[in-house]
C-alpha cells in the first residue's frame, strides 16, 4: 500500500486516494502537419513504455482532494516514493542523479534540462517538436 | 524417458516407490547452443518442447533464472477457455484449447484438463449484448459456446445470488462447455520431461543479464553461470520482457503489473464449473483439494515485486461475497502476485524483432496460462522457419508500428 501525500493540495492519503495515470513526461510527436510524424515516432507515443524495473517518473491524480495531476519518481521494486512534484515540473535534480545506467530512463533528462524552463517539462501544444522525442 | 503407466507404476511399488528415475536433468550449461529460450515457465517449456518434437531442433537450452514454473505458470488461477472476440485471438486460444484436450496423452503427463464448463455471467445488459456479439463471433469461427438464461446458470451454480434485487444481478450467461481448467505444474513439468528426454537442457538458478548482439545479430546471453553464445535467443519472460529486452536495444510496448489471486481453506464440493464475473471484476473455482481458487483485477501501477497491495484483493472478494453469498466466511488460506505484462490492446506479442536471431514470446498479460500449448507451437514454428506461423502472424510487434491493433481489451472479458 503506498501512502501518498499531493504535492499540490498536501492531502495525505493511501493509494486508492489517487488514480494513476501511467508513464511521465510522454510528449506528443506533434507538428504543424501531422503527417510529418513517422511511423515509429507514433508508435513509441502512443504505446512503448521504459517500465524500468526500479526507479520510474510517472503521473497521478489526487481523486479524493484537489483533483489535480502530478508527477511521482517511485522505485517499481521496493515501492517507495522518492518524490511528488509538479505535473510541469521536471524531477528534483538529485532524484535524476540516482537514475542508474542500466536503468532506461538514465539520460533522458538530459536534454529537457538544458531547454528554457517555460518548456522543458511540458511545453503547450504550439511550442511542440516533431521530432518524435517522447 | 521411462513412460508412466499402470504398469510402471506397479513394478516400481515393488521397490516401495525408490527407483523412479528424475522428470529431467540438471545439465551445466554447454558453451554454445542453437537456440536459448530464456524463461522456463509454461510458454518457455512448451516451445522447447514443440522445437525438438515438430521440428527437430535439440540443441536448445532453456535458461530459468529461479526454479522451473516459479514465476507466473505457477501463480495464475489454472483457467482455459477460448471465447475471445476477433478473429486472430480465437486462432490462437482454440488451437490452445484443443491441444489441452489430449495434452496429458501427448506428454504422457497427467495435466489434469478438466473441461468443466465455463461461464461469464452478464451483470449488466451491455455486457449481455457484448456477450452475445462474442457468441455469434465465436459459433462463426467454430468454437463451441452459447448464451444461457438465469435459470440455467442457476442450475449450473446453485450457489450463486441469483435475486433481480442484487446489485449487479444474474441476466445470464455465456457458457464455454469445454473451457475448464488444468494443473499448472504438471503442464511446466510435463513439458519439461518431453522436452528433456528430447535432449534439451533445462538449467534452472541461471539468470539471464543481458542479451548480447553483434550489430545487428544476436549472438548469446550473458548469464549468472557464464556467456552461453547461441544462433538464437528467444525472449519468454513474461513481466521481466521489458529490462531483458532493453539490454538488446528494444524498448517494448509493455507495463509489468501485478496481478493477484487467493485461495480459500478447502471445502466441500460446492462449484464444479468456473464462473467469471468481468462485471464486478471477479473469478472463482473449486480446485480438486476443495479451495476456492479466486482471482481478480491487475493492481493499477507498474510493480516487478511479486507483490499486491490489499485493496485490489478487497475489492475482488467484495464482489464475490456478493454473487457468493455464501463463501462470505470461508478463510482466507494463501494470497500470492505474479507480474505480468500488459500490451495496450490486451493482446499477447509473438514474433521476430528487428534483431536478427531475436525472437520474442510476451504480453499475455492476464491470460497466459490457457495459452501455453498453442502459444510454444506457433512460437517453435516461428523459431525453427524464421517467420512468423501464421496465427502467430498477427500477433508480430510490427502490429504497433501499423496501427493494426487485436483489441480484446474490453472483450477479454476479464479484468485487466
Amino acid at each position: 500500500m503506498l501512502l501518498i501525500t499531493c504535492p499540490v493540495c498536501g492531502n495525505v492519503g493511501d493509494e486508492t486516494d489517487f488514480h494513476y495515470g501511467g508513464q511521465a513526461h510522454i510528449r506528443r510527436p506533434a507538428s504543424a502537419n501531422p503527417g510529418e510524424v513517422s511511423d515509429e515516432a507514433q508508435r513509441d507515443y502512443l504505446y512503448v513504455r521504459l517500465n524500468p524495473k526500479g526507479l520510474h517518473f510517472e503521473r497521478w491524480r489526487c481523486d479524493r482532494g484537489c483533483a489535480k495531476w502530478f508527477h511521482m519518481a517511485r522505485d517499481t521494486v521496493t515501492m517507495e516514493i522518492k518524490a511528488c512534484y509538479g505535473i510541469t515540473e521536471l524531477p528534483p535534480r538529485e532524484i535524476i542523479a540516482q537514475i542508474p545506467p542500466s536503468n532506461p530512463w538514465y539520460g533522458f533528462f538530459d536534454q529537457r534540462q538544458a531547454e528554457p524552463a517555460s518548456t522543458a517539462a511540458e511545453p503547450k501544444n504550439a511550442e511542440l517538436e516533431s521530432t518524435g522525442e517522447r | 524417458m521411462k513412460l508412466y503407466s499402470i504398469f510402471s507404476l506397479a513394478r516400481n511399488a515393488l521397490n516401495y516407490h525408490k527407483d523412479w528415475p528424475r522428470a529431467w536433468r540438471s545439465p551445466e550449461p554447454r558453451p554454445e547452443y542453437d537456440v536459448v529460450i530464456i524463461g522456463a515457465g509454461g510458454h518457455g517449456l512448451a516451445t522447447a518442447y514443440y522445437l525438438a518434437k515438430e521440428h527437430k531442433v535439440t540443441n536448445v537450452a532453456v535458461l530459468e533464472k529461479g526454479w522451473l514454473g516459479g514465476g507466473n505458470t505457477g501463480r495464475n488461477t489454472t483457467i482455459i477457455r477460448s471465447n475471445y472476440l476477433q478473429d486472430e485471438s480465437m486462432a490462437i486460444y482454440e488451437l490452445s484449447r484443443k491441444l489441452y484436450e489430449d495434452l496429458s496423452q501427448e506428454l504422457n503427463f497427467n495435466t489434469m484438463f478438466s473441461p468443466r464448463g465455463l461461464l461469464m455471467l452478464c451483470q449488466t445488459e451491455h455486457e449481455l449484448r457484448a456477450m452475445k456479439r462474442t457468441n455469434h463471433a465465436n459459433r462463426l469461427a467454430g468454437i463451441e459456446a452459447r448464451m444461457i438464461d438465469t435459470a440455467e446458470v442457476k442450475r449450473l451454480v446453485p450457489i450463486i445470488n441469483d435475486s433481480p434485487n442484487a446489485r449487479y444481478p444474474i441476466l445470464g450467461a455465456y457458457y464455454q462447455p469445454r473451457g475448464g481448467t488444468g494443473r499448472h505444474d504438471a503442464v511446466a513439468w510435463g513439458y519439461a520431461r518431453g522436452a528433456d528426454s528430447r535432449g534439451v537442457d533445462i538449467i534452472q538458478n541461471c539468470e539471464v543479464f543481458k542479451i548480447i548482439r553483434d550489430d545487428d545479430r544476436v549472438t548469446g546471453v550473458e548469464t549468472s553461470r557464464g556467456t552461453i553464445r547461441a544462433k538464437k535467443v528467444a525472449v519468454v519472460t513474461a513481466g521481466n520482457t521489458s529490462p531483458l529486452m532493453q539490454s538488446a536495444g528494444v524498448n517494448m510496448p509493455l507495463e509489468s503489473v501485478c496481478l493477484q489471486a487467493l485461495v480459500s481453506e478447502p471445502i466441500k464440493p460446492v462449484i464444479d464449473v468456473v464462473v467469471m464475473a468481468n462485471t464486478v471484476h471477479g473469478y472463482i473455482s473449486q480446485s480438486d483439494k476443495g479451495e476456492l481458487v479466486i482471482g481478480g483485477g491487475a493492481d493499477a501501477y507498474n510493480n516487478y515485486s511479486q507483490k499486491g497491495t490489499l485493496p485490489a484483493l478487497e475489492h475482488t472478494i467484495t464482489a464475490l461475497v456478493e454473487t457468493f453469498p455464501i463463501i462470505s466466511r470461508l478463510r482466507t488460506m494463501r494470497m500470492w502476485g505474479g507480474i505480468v505484462d500488459m500490451t495496450g490492446d490486451r493482446s499477447p506479442i509473438i514474433g521476430k524483432t528487428d534483431v536478427k536471431g531475436l525472437y520474442v514470446n510476451c504480453g499475455w498479460g492476464t491470460g497466459g496460462f490457457k495459452a501455453i500449448p498453442g502459444s510454444g507451437f506457433v512460437f517453435a514454428d516461428t523459431i525453427a522457419n524464421d517467420r512468423p506461423h501464421p496465427i502467430a502472424a498477427p500477433f508480430g510487434l510490427d502490429r504497433f508500428l501499423e496501427g493494426r491493433l487485436i483489441d480484446e481489451s474490453v472483450a477479454a472479458a476479464v479484468a485487466h
